[in-house]
């Protein structure tokens, strides 16, 4: 059977800290026997509450941790053969949540084309990553600027820009959206749906925004270590309880939904957006709002 | 209490080519035990206007009377000030720097000069308020989670004994329980003690459902400053801002647009469901379960 672009196979991660003397003082299990396989192309939004594991997780895919037991593959690298290392963190570049740690160029182009230098790509190459970058992300007019003037989606896009000069298949964004607000968070979702549509870059979102998953192809949830949902965001969202019990939460539309549907309405499950959520009311209020016009005229 | 600002005005880079309106003549008055949600854009002059409340910053021009005194005139105590306003500003865990829990949230108290009784006590009562369980007290603050520490950093403002608490997005980076935890805990700040509130939030579903007031800013000036369901009226002004109503609203708004009767002024999960039962009911088209709905389609 073809394995996908990241595959994780028993996957336990203990985080440890050990006392000057090196003698271990405690054990953290942040990841607890997860099993997962990722199709190449699709995008996978990670849910789970603080603690849950899901960044931890995201450190494993690119070897800057590595597993305490089992396997991780990246394109079938496994992570944890030091000889591939650099292959795969070119494959499965990272983005996280603060952009102002990130940035460490003077202007935008030059921290873009800060990845492929260090990997010595010749110089025409790297301008030619980094042009194509800037385009992908939308922030070729920016070139010239100073990271410093720019918002904060104009950042992670840079960010994403400089992880995308890199020529990665997957990128693995750790809460990109945390720092931002409504606008700056819609900027870099837009961005990211776009790069996994045009480029065919598989992605993997980690978000506390339930508002930016339903979007996605297949959502995975994590809770204590271990993977406890994987389904189309419609399969995820349909079951509020459980969700809530995992410390998380719903968009607004499907927690009203779902509390029509508790009341007797006969709704749909899942359901996603505002438009689903009228749709189905007009269907089974619509009808009846007609006779009653009927009724008036 | 209450907090009065008129014409307040704030220039960044006065009198040099790069002058620019951080604050633009902005007036209102915030009375005993209000709950106000702060809204606005990145930009808009929601954070420097809280810093003006505690006078931390100065106002180019304009004033500002705390129960009635000018905060600005020579003899005013703008130390004291600075502990009844209570500030928490943003991802304010950034601020902690003490070895253990409760030695941080002595700080403030401590610095007002009380005895070491008063501090402790004040200390113990502001960590109740956040609900951290007692045995973090004596851990170290970066041993705790985010949302724990989040809670520490809150505590030290409360050990200050604020009458007024101002929270410049205070669930920022939290997940979606923790959110609900922070603000749950501000709520009952709010009903059981008094204290006035002042939020500021990007989030409108959150703002709906605790504020009883909000005030809007765009480019330094503030465009709104009403309930919110007032506010929430005006989508398509908010939109135009950067902002939005909740959810629900459009919803409300999007079923009254094909002609069901909706109320106008829906802006929490509870309301909306409320009206639409009442429409279901109306119609005796409650379809409770498969047989009682195909009983009630052909009625």
């Amino acid at each position: 059977m073809a394995m996908g672009i990241i595959k994780a196979s028993k996957l336990v991660f203990d985080y440890i800290r050990q006392d000057e003397d090196d003698h271990i003082e405690e054990v953290n299990r942040a990841i607890d026997g997860v099993d997962v396989d990722i199709r190449e192309g699709d995008f996978v939004a990670i849910l789970g509450h603080n603690g849950s594991g899901k960044s931890t997780f995201a450190k494993q895919i690119n070897g800057i941790l590595l597993p305490t037991e089992g396997v991780v593959w990246v394109s079938g690298m496994k992570t944890s053969d030091d000889s591939h290392i650099w292959d795969i963190r070119k494959t499965a570049g990272m983005v996280f949540q603060n952009p102002d740690n990130q940035i460490i160029g003077n202007v935008v182009e030059e921290d873009v084309g800060f990845g492929p230098e260090n990997l010595g790509v010749p110089t025409d190459e790297i301008w030619r990553r980094v042009d194509e970058s800037l385009a992908a992300v939308g922030m070729t007019a920016y070139r010239l600027k100073s990271p410093n003037k720019l918002s904060g989606g104009q950042k992670q896009r840079v960010a994403i820009a400089g992880v995308m000069a890199m020529k990665p298949k997957c990128i693995i964004l750790d809460e990109p959206t945390a720092m931002l607000d409504p606008n700056g968070r819609k900027e870099v979702i837009r961005t990211i749906h776009e790069l996994n549509k045009k480029e065919g870059i598989t992605i993997l979102l980690i978000t506390h925004y339930m508002e930016e998953v339903i979007d996605a192809d297949r959502v995975i949830v994590m809770d204590d270590g271990h993977l406890v949902m994987d389904g189309t965001p419609r399969e995820i969202f349909s079951q509020v309880r459980r969700l809530k019990e995992y410390r998380l939460d719903v968009p607004q539309v499907t927690e009203l939904a779902y509390e029509l549907k508790q009341e007797g309405v006969e709704i749909p499950e899942g359901i996603l957006s505002i438009e689903e959520l009228v749709e189905a009311l007009i269907s089974l209020l619509g009808d009846d709002a007609g006779g009653q016009k009927e009724n008036v005229d | 209490m209450s907090i009065k600002a008129e014409h307040i005005n704030y220039l960044y880079g006065e009198g040099t080519a790069f002058e620019q309106y951080a604050l633009k003549d902005v007036s209102f008055e915030i009375r005993d035990g209000q709950f106000i949600g702060l809204i606005g854009h990145t930009g808009s002059g929601k954070s420097t206007l809280i810093q003006h409340l505690n006078g931390l910053l100065k106002a180019s021009s304009g004033k500002i009377y705390y129960n009635g005194e000018d905060i600005y005139q020579d003899n005013y105590d703008r130390k004291s000030l600075r502990s009844k306003v209570g500030l928490v500003f943003q991802y304010p865990e950034h601020q902690l720097f003490e070895i253990d829990v409760f030695s941080d949230v002595c700080f403030g108290p401590k610095n007002q000069g009380f005895s070491k009784e008063e501090v402790e006590s004040r200390a113990r009562e502001a960590l109740m308020q956040v609900r951290l369980e007692e045995r973090f007290w004596h851990q170290s603050p970066f041993e705790l989670s985010g949302g724990q520490k989040r809670r520490v950093a809150i505590a030290g403002v409360l050990a200050m004994r604020p009458e007024v608490l101002i929270l410049d997005e205070p669930t920022a980076g939290l997940d979606p329980r923790g959110r609900d935890e922070i603000l749950e805990e501000i709520a009952v700040l709010h009903r059981e003690r008094g204290m006035s509130i002042i939020l500021v939030s990007h989030s409108m579903e959150d703002i709906a459902r605790y504020a009883d007031r909000i005030l809007v800013m765009n480019h330094g000036e503030k465009v709104f400053d009403a309930p919110p369901k007032e506010v929430f009226r005006h989508d398509k002004e908010l939109e135009q801002i950067g902002l939005a109503a909740p959810q629900v609203t459009y919803v409300a708004r999007r079923l009254r647009e094909q002609g069901i009767p909706m109320p106008e002024d829906i802006t929490t999960v509870e309301e909306a469901k409320k009206a639409i039962l009442v429409l279901f009911d109306r119609r005796g088209k409650k379809s409770m379960s498969n047989d009682s709905r195909k009983a009630g389609d052909k009625i």
